[in-house]
């Protein structure tokens, strides 16, 4: 007879799985500062990490967060941060440093309400944009987001594999409500779980920054002279802080290793897209409302279906352009005054109508009645 | 030893961006030379990290080594995470006075305080030379610059004081009129471990020197040697007197436990502590 085990299932909170997300993706090392709501991060980590053989260690400040993991990518080890939205500005130069040497590590940002401290302990979704454009010059970043405890772990492992595979910064984009609560959690068997390493070069081996889209990345230490920099650099990490044809290549093929590969990097669950007149798209904990009304509303007599992203950069135009079609109003919801609404309306290629529904202050989220009444009164229109 | 001196050999041969007269060109031939002193064949064994700013050029691509040249004020941040790794790893830091002590200098007291086990190496000119002049923390007082082109206002920061006081295993300054000292220092600090921070004062003809009225940089070297006092002989002097002076010497020279060895310290003793 076949026993079924309860020992991979837990009742855990959502930072907690991150963590453990963390340590299963391999990652051995974690700096941070602390920061509400993202704390709880740090002091997980910061029990777990040595038990593993692995490192944490507060740092002064973000600014140095970021550093100290960066570093810790180019000795070898995967790495991590975790921080809020103030913190998160104040990594963004660093984060720009990571994705110019092509340094793989992860940025968990669990999104507080801003601007400035806000509302620090209460829940927001405002650092949309800031998570995909918050560094200077040319930039592209894969930015997850989870909406579920279990996520938090699956999320955060797949940030790991995406910033090996790609030798890029990966961000974490979760929020203070999925961040904070607690529910079940089920852990795969670690046998199961498939995790990617970066590509080490061979011997001999001398270009580290170009002649493939992802480049193989040696450590130091190892005896490869890697010269590494956040200035414009050739194929071997040379300074060319003059030539155009250098920085040309160099910024486009890092850009390129992201944004050509917007297809394989889509990840978002969906609904009842091919038949919906009511579309809804929606992200991180906002989608938990949306599970609860869709049911409603077709009972309601009102053909309502939703798409609920996991990658928010690059942003998956594809599905929802698929959804436009047959929608006639796309509705996204979001605790904030409107941010991925823009992308949707873009990525709709004027197939439907889009509609922006915020939500902000005390962390209150977008109930079930306040979605039902919107889509019953958007969506009467097209009955 | 018996081999001659040639620079040469630990570099990869790029042309330095250093203008004639920088004091740059003696730093780095200086530690080239101190590191050939102490019988290494080659600059595998240790990794460089540095800022932004003309100091952190020194190492960063030109040394035959691992190099990270990072952000502006990061490098220490940076060399945290990589020694944290690999706690083998043997860290020299290259870094301007702005680079170290004024956009960094956080980084720098906790990194002293944490006796995080690298080499500091801080190249004092006084002025923000790649950005064309401006006053730095360290500028001295009335001193004419792009940004003070009245006088400093404000007093300088002496990074010396500060490391022996945030817990600094070893702590010298010298200038590039001081070679065979700054030689010596860098051979003392490559053989202790630790925080190990050495100031070296040095002229930039082109940034700070025209504006604060040298001639060129002979003068300025000329200036450097005169200038200074030796940290012995100061308990002699009034505070007036050492005001516009520079006291080379050394200022610590101690063990402590260092970052990497208080980390495993304390994992063992939680290990211990749940075995039992």
């Amino acid at each position: 007879m076949k026993k079924t085990s309860t020992t991979n299932t837990h009742f855990w909170q959502g930072n907690e799985a991150c963590a453990e997300g963390a340590i299963s993706a391999g990652c051995r090392f974690f700096a941070g500062y602390p920061i509400t709501p993202a704390s709880e991060i740090a002091e997980h980590l910061s029990k777990r990490l040595p038990q593993v053989d692995g490192t944490a260690i507060q740092m002064e400040d973000e600014l140095a967060s970021i550093g100290a993991i960066v570093g810790a990518s180019w000795a070898g080890a995967k790495s991590m941060t975790a921080t809020s939205g103030p913190g998160f500005s104040l990594m963004q130069e660093g984060i720009g440093y990571a994705f110019m040497t092509e340094t793989p590590c992860v940025i968990v940002d669990v999104q507080r309400a801003g601007p400035s401290t806000g509302q620090a302990t209460k829940c927001g979704q405002g650092d949309v944009m800031q998570a995909r454009w918050g560094t200077h010059g040319d930039y592209s970043a894969i930015v997850l987001s989870p909406n579920s405890v279990q996520e938090m772990y699956t999320l955060t492992i797949k940030a790991f594999n995406l910033a090996e595979e790609y030798r890029t910064p990966v961000i974490l984009l979760a929020d203070e409500i999925i961040a904070h609560m607690s529910e079940q959690i089920v852990l795969p068997n670690p046998k199961t779980l498939k995790i990617i390493n970066r590509r080490k070069p061979t011997t001999g081996e001398k270009a580290f920054f170009s002649s493939y889209e992802v480049p193989p990345m040696p450590s130091v230490g190892d005896g490869f002279n890697v010269v590494v920099t956040g200035s414009t650099h050739d194929q071997y990490g040379i300074r060319a802080t003059a030539d155009p044809l250098v920085h040309r290549q160099l910024v486009e093929r890092i850009n390129g290793k992201i944004q050509n590969h917007e297809k394989e990097l889509a990840d978002f669950e969906t609904y009842n897209i091919k038949e919906c007149k009511v579309g809804i798209v929606s992200y991180g904990c906002t989608s938990r409302t949306v599970y609860d009304v869709v049911q409603n509303a077709q009972n309601k007599g009102i053909n309502a279906g939703y798409v609920r992203l996991r990658t928010i950069w690059p942003f998956p135009n594809e599905i929802i352009e698929k959804m436009a079609r047959t929608a006639k109003i796309i509705i996204v919801p979001e605790m904030n005054l409107g941010q991925l609404y823009h992308e949707v309306k873009r990525a709709t290629k004027g197939h439907a109508r889009v509609e922006p529904m915020n939500k902000i202050g005390g962390g209150e989220m977008i109930t079930p009645e306040e979605l039902l009444t919107k889509i019953t009164d958007e969506g009467r229109e097209y009955d | 030893m018996t081999e001659t001196f040639s620079p040469r050999k630990y570099l990869r041969g790029i042309t330095p961006p250093f203008c004639p007269g920088c004091g740059a060109y003696t730093v780095t031939n200086v530690f080239l030379k101190a590191v050939h002193e102490l019988g290494h064949e080659d600059l595998r064994k240790f990794i460089f990290c540095s800022g932004i700013g003309c100091s952190a050029w020194i190492p960063s691509p030109h040394f035959m080594a691992d190099s990270v040249h990072t952000l502006h004020g990061r490098s220490i941040p940076v060399a945290t995470g990589i020694k944290l790794v690999r706690p083998d790893a043997n860290i020299v830091v290259f870094g301007g006075d702005g680079d170290i002590v004024g956009i960094g200098l956080s980084h720098f007291i906790h990194a002293a305080r944490r006796n995080l086990d690298i080499l500091v190496i801080m190249v004092n000119n006084m002025v923000y030379g790649m950005t064309g002049g401006q006053v730095a923390p360290t500028t001295p007082f009335k001193t004419v610059t792009t940004t003070t082109p009245y006088g400093s206002f404000e007093y300088p920061l002496d990074a010396t004081k500060l490391a022996v006081t945030a817990g600094a295993c070893y702590v010298a300054r010298w200038t590039t009129a001081h070679p065979n000292e700054f030689k010596m220092s860098i051979k003392e600090a490559l053989k202790t471990q630790g925080f190990r921070f050495i100031e070296v004062v040095s002229q930039c003809p082109t940034a700070f020197g025209r504006k604060a009225g040298f001639k060129d940089a002979g003068e300025m070297i000329r200036w450097l040697r005169e200038n200074t006092v030796p940290v012995e002989q100061i308990e002699k002097m009034s505070e007036d007197k050492l005001i516009s002076k520079i006291v080379v010497g050394e200022f610590a020279k101690k063990h402590r436990p260092t970052l990497t060895e208080t980390v495993q310290a304390t994992m063992r003793e939680a290990k211990k502590k749940i075995e039992n």
